[in-house]
Formats: C-alpha cells, sequence, structure tokens
C-alpha cells in the first residue's frame, strides 16, 4: 500500500513569455498574446505531493504545520504578486512558461523532510495544468 | 485497462490527540486538530476501479454495486459520526486524511471482487487529499 498526500496552494503573478535568443517576429509567431510587451497574469495553483510512512504516533506522512510554512515560504510567499521576469532571479535568463515554472518550484521544495516529495502539478489557469513528477526510485535528493 | 472512479461525499468530526505525548507536545504537533471537543470536514472520497469491461454489458462493475458498497462501508459506517469515538476501525488511531483513506482501502479492497480496487482519493477539503494506491512504498 503506498499513501501519499497534496495540498493545493495559491499565489498570482505576472508573466511575459519572450525568449531572447529569438527575434521579435519568432517571439510573437510562437508565444502570441504572452508576448505582449508589458507581460499579463494568472491565479496559480499549485499542488504538492508528497510521499512516505506514515507515522503512527502522529497518523501523518508530513506535518502540515511544518508543510505550510515551508512551501509558503520557498513558494508562495516568494512568488505572490510578483512579475516573474523582473522579479525572480531564476527567471532572469530563462522564460517563464509554466513548465519551467514547475520545474522550479520543483527545485525549491525537493529538499522538504521527512516526507519525499513526489509530484508538483501547476495549474495556470483552470484549462492548463503542468506537472513533473520524481523519477521512480529516485530520492527527489538530487 | 479501464478506470472508473465513483464519488460519494460524507461528513464526519474528528481530533487528533496521542495519549501518549503530553498536553504540550499534542498541541505543537496538531495544532488546532487537538483542540478538545473535535471539529469536522465535509469529505469528499473518489473511489477507482480497474479492470477490463464484461463484453456482455459493457461495464467493468456495476457502478450500481460499487454505490452500494460505498454507502455500506463508508458512508453508513462514516457519515455523521465523531470518527475517534464512533468508527471502530479507527479506535486507538489519529484519523488524519492519511489514516481515513488507509482504513478505507482497507474496508474497500475485499468487497471490490469484480475488477481490482485501484486508488482511494480522500479529500478532507478542497485543499488537501490523501491518496492510497496499490504501489510499492510506503
Amino acid at each position: 500500500m503506498k499513501v501519499s498526500l497534496t495540498r493545493r496552494y495559491k499565489f498570482a503573478a505576472s508573466h511575459r513569455l519572450h525568449a531572447a535568443s529569438l527575434s521579435e517576429a519568432e517571439n510573437q509567431r510562437i508565444y502570441g498574446k504572452c508576448n505582449n510587451p508589458y507581460g499579463h497574469g494568472h491565479n496559480y495553483e499549485v499542488l504538492v505531493t508528497l510521499t512516505g510512512p506514515v507515522d503512527p504516533a502522529t497518523g501523518m506522512i508530513a506535518n502540515l504545520g511544518e508543510l505550510d510554512p515551508f512551501v509558503e515560504q520557498h513558494v508562495v510567499e516568494a512568488f505572490d504578486h510578483k512579475n516573474l521576469n523582473e522579479e525572480i532571479a531564476e527567471f532572469r535568463d530563462v522564460v517563464p512558461t509554466t513548465e519551467n515554472l514547475c520545474a522550479e518550484i520543483f527545485r525549491r521544495l525537493k529538499s522538504f523532510r521527512p516526507a519525499q516529495l513526489e509530484r508538483v502539478k501547476v495549474e495556470e489557469t483552470s484549462k492548463n495544468s503542468f506537472e513533473i513528477v520524481a523519477e521512480p526510485g529516485a530520492s527527489a535528493r538530487a | 485497462m479501464i478506470r472508473i472512479t465513483r464519488k460519494v461525499e460524507f461528513s464526519a468530526s474528528h481530533v487528533y490527540h496521542n495519549p501518549a505525548f503530553s498536553a504540550e507536545e499534542n498541541r505543537r504537533v496538531f495544532g488546532k486538530c487537538n483542540n478538545p471537543h473535535g471539529h469536522g470536514h465535509n469529505y469528499t472520497l473518489e473511489v477507482t476501479i480497474a479492470g477490463e469491461p464484461d463484453p456482455q454489458t459493457g461495464m467493468v462493475l456495476d457502478l450500481k454495486e460499487l454505490k452500494e458498497i460505498l454507502q455500506r462501508e463508508v458512508v453508513d459506517r462514516m457519515d455523521h459520526r465523531h470518527l475517534n469515538k464512533e468508527v471502530p476501525e479507527l479506535a486507538g488511531k489519529i484519523p488524519t486524511c492519511e489514516v481515513v483513506a488507509q482504513v478505507i482501502w482497507n474496508l474497500l479492497e475485499p468487497k471490490i471482487t469484480t475488477g481490482k480496487l485501484d486508488r482511494v482519493r480522500l479529500y478532507e477539503s478542497a485543499d488537501l487529499y490523501a491518496d492510497v494506491t496499490n504501489g510499492a512504498g510506503a
């Protein structure tokens, strides 16, 4: 039997999809409206899934009293009401698509213990979602 | 293989308290969930069955049958109950989302005789759920 726990978090942020290596015309063709010069925003929802043994003393894989502040600090506070391109160092030279955002969130959360980070899913809107799953058998420590 | 999922809802109360912990430790570990008179949630349970459709009926498992199993094993047992005090399967356990989902898996697994129980997903709120699957691991 395998047990996992998934918690949903929310933040709102703006971004602009623009690759410096591409011409203006190519950026416009590839990214469309998402390339508009002043950016736009989304209400992002992040689903964080952890696995691990359920501690019999607490009934928990992870204590939400520890997980919530960790995710608040490393993700929600870091990204909420920010411009991802301008204010997040990792997106200075990386296009803040939600694929890249999802990977960055996974990177920020993977050190959480004692549970193992299994999956990060980011819903950019109610219609688009992106997810990264830890490779089977691999420790998410890498 | 096809997976089918049925959803049911129930409402219940619970409290997190480990008698082996001091009062301070219970408070520190469980926070508000340790409030002595308990609190409640509207739970949503999604149960997934995996199997091959029967060529005669086109069904993996008759949803009427699954509905009856969920009613009998889960809703009748837990709806409008205090999970710690009124559900014997949870006696002496901390009824977190993870633990209640495991108990539900153990209740349902032997009752699913057509197809196989594939996943139990229990939402304690819209922002928190536990999954139990048959996978190796924890």
